[in-house]
């Protein structure tokens, strides 16, 4: 079911590095994320909705403050269930839009069938920055390391899901049943690009306040504004079922069918 | 201190004691990690240019640069001495801090000369200067074309790449930049 959520939020969700751009008293969306949670813990089973994201500060060649953003939810799904949603959509689509899924970006091909490359964060990062970050988690390194040394290895020719990321950077997602070190959190990268980040979700509003207050004491530590909790939202988070979802940027995806290198090439009306 | 959110092409830095120019500059944010801040970096001691990543975190020192006017003098044999207008000061500079700038250098020139606490490290010039070819093959007559070249020599023994139709004795206009012909001009 196709489904509307508030753009202007007095309470966005805290995450310790994206920053909501004021509006009047409130804030522009970074994420639908937490309404669409509250329509699942209302009895929804599947729900989607594309539509603007705002995130304050970010420009670049893959970023832009406003942008679009895919998001949908499974009831009585996990991530691989959601893994299972993402392959069916986007073979379709490229069926749809290039008749073909052998696709070529940036002059090397990039094969959405049959085979996507899944690699888990420890492998990822034992194997080309040298480290086990589920180990030894160490936020500054991982990023830095993320972006200069396992990204850009990335296998180009097919799908690749980065999964099962260090419990501390799970975000909103639910540690793995059986092996709590890790977070049931995949993002998927086309053509070495990320394009979606999914989970199973978090569905303990203990737990979901402890982080949201801990994020909340971590932003304050660097300096930077903390939003209020959502109240609705962890009174109501109890009530959801296990469920799945994801979040996919539509212009990347865009720039991946398109072929084109940046977001400049994507968006019409860029300032 | 500059934090990395104060970077941005055209600020200069500086790492373990060496001051650098940024050259290229990309935001970048890894799923749900820190701001990145993707950076060509330029070593003004050197010009060699490196990719280097900033994050969020990390606080970046401010070099304490200068840049003074000042006019070419002379030189004494082996360094190249140079004047500041207003104070009369002087000062004297090796070869190998002015790079290929000394094979453009003229009597009275005025240049802009880059000092990173106190030490002037690279000679400005003014991005095009005009040179007389000393040395160079006979010109084709007629042949216009400017993607065919030959070697010519300037009277300080600098080597550039000129057109055919270039004869010894023309005069060119040189980008001090790249050291690279730029066009033939009237004779002085």
């Amino acid at each position: 079911m196709e489904i509307e959520t508030p753009v202007r939020l007095a309470a966005p969700a805290l995450e310790l590095h994206i920053n909501a751009e004021p509006a009047g008293d409130q804030f522009l969306r970074t994420s639908p994320e937490l309404h669409m949670k509250r329509l699942m813990a209302a009895g929804a089973k599947k729900i989607f909705q594309m539509g603007p994201c705002f995130r304050r500060g970010e420009r670049g060649s893959r970023h832009n403050p406003e942008y679009t953003m895919l998001e949908w939810y499974r009831a009585d799904a996990g991530y691989a269930e959601i893994l299972l949603d993402t392959k069916s959509l986007l073979l379709a689509v490229a069926r749809d839009v290039k008749g073909t899924t052998d696709l070529e970006y940036q002059g090397r091909p990039l094969a959405l069938a049959p085979f996507w490359e899944r690699l888990t964060i420890a492998e990822a990062f034992l194997r080309w920055a040298g480290w086990d970050p589920v180990k030894n988690f160490d936020a500054d390194r991982f990023d830095l390391d993320l972006v200069e040394k396992v990204e850009p290895r990335l296998p180009r020719e097919t799908p690749v899901i980065l999964t099962d990321y260090p419990a501390a950077a799970a975000a909103l997602s639910r540690r793995k049943p059986g092996n709590p070190a890790v977070a049931e959190r995949w993002e998927l990268y086309l053509g070495g690009m990320e394009i979606a980040n999914a989970y199973s979700e978090l569905t303990d509003p203990v737990e979901q306040r402890a982080r949201f207050e801990e994020c909340a004491a971590a932003r304050a530590k660097a300096g930077r504004q903390v939003y209020p909790l959502d109240e609705n939202f962890l009174a109501e988070l109890g009530q959801m079922p296990p469920t799945g979802g994801i979040a996919l940027g539509v212009d990347r995806l865009v720039m991946i069918l398109a072929d084109l290198a940046t977001l400049d090439e994507v968006l019409p009306f860029r300032l | 201190m500059y934090s990395a959110s104060d970077l941005r092409k055209g600020l200069k830095i500086e790492m373990d004691g060496v001051p650098f120019d940024i050259v290229e500059y990309e935001f970048y944010r890894p799923g749900k990690g820190q701001a990145m801040y993707k950076c060509r970096i330029r070593n003004l001691l050197n010009g060699n240019v490196t990719d280097k990543t900033f994050r969020e975190v990390d606080a970046i020192d401010q070099p304490d640069l200068e840049e003074r006017e000042m006019q070419y003098s002379y030189n004494d044999g082996e360094h190249y001495v140079f004047l500041e207008n207003r104070t009369y000061e002087q000062i004297t500079l090796s070869p190998d801090v002015l790079g290929n700038a000394k094979y453009f250098l003229r009597e009275d020139m005025t240049v802009k000369v880059l000092f990173h606490n106190g030490r002037a490290i690279v000679v400005n010039l003014p991005a095009y200067i005009e040179k007389e070819v000393v040395e160079t093959e006979p010109g084709v007559r007629g042949d216009t074309a400017t993607n065919v070249t030959k070697p010519a020599k300037i009277d300080t023994g600098f080597e550039i790449k000129v057109p055919l139709f270039i004869n010894q004795g023309d005069w060119v206009r040189i980008d001090t930049r790249t050291g690279e012909y730029a066009e033939r001009v009237a004779k002085k």
